[in-house]
């Protein structure tokens, strides 16, 4: 049982991480991720790095989805803005590459601001099918227009870092998982400001918010700017990954994933977004290696991407209908338990 | 301006909107009846398709005996997933339902793929094949029978919830759920009823697609279309998803013959933005006014 978690100042019900034993964790955790890339080998470096580009698109989505409660499912039509931006960067003028980053991020920013415009006016799922749409239309700019090279798309070269080239899961595992670290705390932070409790009084409610003297559109548009940022930096790490940008690359599936993610993970929490994110990027993997190992070999794997779409949906449904706040609400259960014991929750 | 060709264009893009006001209408009875939003409309479409195909082909049964087969089939289904998955979700905001219709068009798209591969399939023919006529145009057997196939279901479905004591029900329902539970309506059942009759029209209608242009598990994309013909019309409007239909039909059909093939999706998605900007409601839509 844990006990001594008294706390005697607003500073420190505030605090972002409030125990000794979590700060313990955080820290074993981070020299993990540390060490992790001198131990595993490229299969499950590849794996880390995109499930870090997947936690920072779909934190992204969280604080629009869960937090603020606007359905999107353009998410991945604002990586795609981002990832285009830092190609084009890339390639025409050969810019830094954090600065590519951030711009591929204030990019999708201010498209995500265009297409929150109508957020005032329609709400709920019109606003959902008012997204698909944006990002319908997103693709076919990034097919027709001649900056963005059409169907075949850009390949862009990698980034640089002092003359050493990061073309390899190792080295840019030293660039995505820091940027999603930070962007995470940033997300974290959020929601101990006045900016991220205006989101949540709007998801509650947001008539009885603009009555308390919340601007809805200003912080609407605020919410949907921030989720479309973090989906264009999320987007350019995604372009220096795979180092190709086509407009099949985002397609309206990978909006679904992230939505798919938060609600698995549990929306409405920064550990929601992580453990989905996870979860979600690691299943199909799974269930490849599951097929492996079944007897009959290679004529089951025609059945192998059939069957992620099946588990895919069927993740959806059971986590709605069995466990509606996501994973999160299990580690949370979990946890409980251990600070409890030996006595029953 | 080639009024002929105009005339031609615009008399093909009706009988293509007659098959998304059949779909739109099973959408909107789902909507109106239970309030969720079935995004995956498309999928049961497409499940109503290849039913009909593995009744029709693999079991060679004849066809009018078939095509009543697949649509029991798809009511049996749209009874499956309301208890399974709309049922618990009573209550619930309505994005989690909505989330799961998402699923559930996930899962269709696997168990078709699983059972029947991802190729594109052909339907045995059922239309008759001589061309028809309308004054001087030309217009495709399939489209025009399909179109007229569409019309009558949804007259009969129209009279049917005119009198039907079912279909007074389900408007009961759909217009106060309190005040319908105390006349005696059992609002659950009226709930599974909405469903089951929704994926029969869907199946009727995707039968009819199927034979226009072929079954594969990407059909569900039509239903991106009914989405927006819904929108268009008004999420609770039967008389909107007629016309939406027939209106989306119509722009579709412009768009592809004068501006090419891939400018179709996009100018319905433009008109979609341009309604939902100046009446997010819809056209026929009830402008639901909040309050606290």
């Amino acid at each position: 049982m844990r006990i001594g978690t008294l706390k005697e100042s607003y500073v420190a019900d505030a605090a972002l991480f409030d125990s000794r034993t979590q700060k313990a964790w955080l820290a074993i955790g981070a020299a993990m991720l540390a060490c992790f890339p001198f131990v595993a080998s490229d299969y499950w470096l590849y794996l880390a790095c995109l499930v870090a580009i997947n936690i920072a698109s779909s934190t992204g989505l969280n604080i629009l989805t869960g937090y603020t409660g606007l359905v999107s499912l353009g998410q991945a039509a604002f990586m795609g803005l981002g990832a285009y931006t830092v190609a084009i960067l890339q390639i025409r003028f050969g810019t830094p590459f954090l600065l590519n980053i951030a711009a591929g991020g204030v990019v999708a920013m201010l498209g995500g601001i265009v297409v929150g415009l109508p957020s005032l006016r329609v709400k709920g799922l019109y606003l959902a099918i008012a997204t698909i749409a944006a990002s319908f239309i997103a693709h076919f700019l990034f097919a027709n227009l001649a900056l963005t090279g059409g169907t075949t798309g850009l390949s862009l070269p990698p980034a640089s870092l002092f003359g050493t080239a990061l073309d390899t899961s190792f080295r840019l595992y030293w660039l995505i998982v820091p940027v999603t670290i930070l962007m995470l705390l940033g997300a974290a932070n959020l929601f101990r400001t006045r900016v991220g409790r205006a989101f949540i009084a709007i998801r509650d409610r947001d008539i009885s918010a603009e009555v308390l003297g919340i601007p809805l559109l200003r912080y609407k548009l605020l919410s949907f700017g921030l989720s479309s940022f973090y989906a264009g930096v999320a987007g350019g790490l995604w372009a220096y990954f795979f180092r190709v940008v086509t407009p099949e690359s985002f397609p309206l599936l990978m909006s679904i994933f992230f939505l798919a993610a938060i609600i698995v993970g549990g929306m409405g929490t920064i550990l929601g977004g992580i453990l989905g994110a996870v979860f979600m990027t690691l299943v199909p993997e799974v269930l490849k290696l599951v097929f492996e190992l079944l007897p009959g070999g290679h004529e089951m794997t025609v059945f192998l991407s059939p069957v992620r779409t099946v588990v895919f949906g069927l993740l959806i449904v059971g986590f709605l209908v069995f466990e509606p706040h996501g994973l999160a609400e299990v580690w949370r259960r979990i946890r409980r338990f251990f600070h409890l014991w030996p006595f029953r929750n | 301006m080639d009024w002929a060709y105009l005339f031609e264009i615009a008399l093909t893009g009706l009988a293509g909107g007659g098959l998304y006001a059949l779909a739109a209408l099973a959408f909107v009875l789902v909507y109106k009846a239970t309030r969720v939003v079935n995004i995956a409309i498309g999928e049961m479409l497409m499940m109503g398709g290849y039913l009909f195909f593995a009744f029709a082909v693999s079991f060679s049964l004849p066809v009018w005996l078939a095509v009543p087969a697949a649509v029991l089939g798809c009511g049996l289904l749209g009874a499956i997933i309301e208890r399974t998955m709309i049922r618990p979700l009573l209550g619930e905001p309505p994005i989690s339902a909505f989330m799961v219709t998402v699923g559930l068009a996930s899962i269709l798209v696997g168990v078709v793929e699983v059972i029947w591969t991802a190729d594109q399939r052909r339907l045995p023919e059922f239309f008759p094949n001589q061309p028809v006529m309308v004054g001087d145009a030309f217009l495709a057997p399939k489209v025009a029978y399909g179109a007229l196939a569409a019309m009558v279901l949804i007259a009969a479905v129209l009279l049917l919830f005119r009198f039907w004591r079912g279909g007074v029900a389900l408007r009961a329902t759909a217009s106060d759920q309190g005040a319908a539970y105390m006349m005696g309506i059992a609002v659950p059942k009226v709930f599974s009823l909405a469903w089951v009759v929704s994926a029969m029209i869907a199946a009727v209608a995707g039968i009819v697609v199927g034979a226009i242009g072929g079954i594969s598990s990407s059909m569900g994309v039509f239903g991106l279309s009914v989405l927006v013909v819904v929108i268009v019309g008004g999420l609770d409007s039967v008389l909107g998803a007629l016309v939406g239909g027939l209106f989306i039909g119509l722009v579709e059909a412009l768009a592809g013959a004068y501006l090419g093939g891939e400018y179709k999706l996009l100018a319905t998605f433009v008109v979609l933005v341009a309604v939902l900007l100046v009446r997010p409601y819809g056209l026929f839509g009830t402008h639901e006014i909040e309050r606290l």
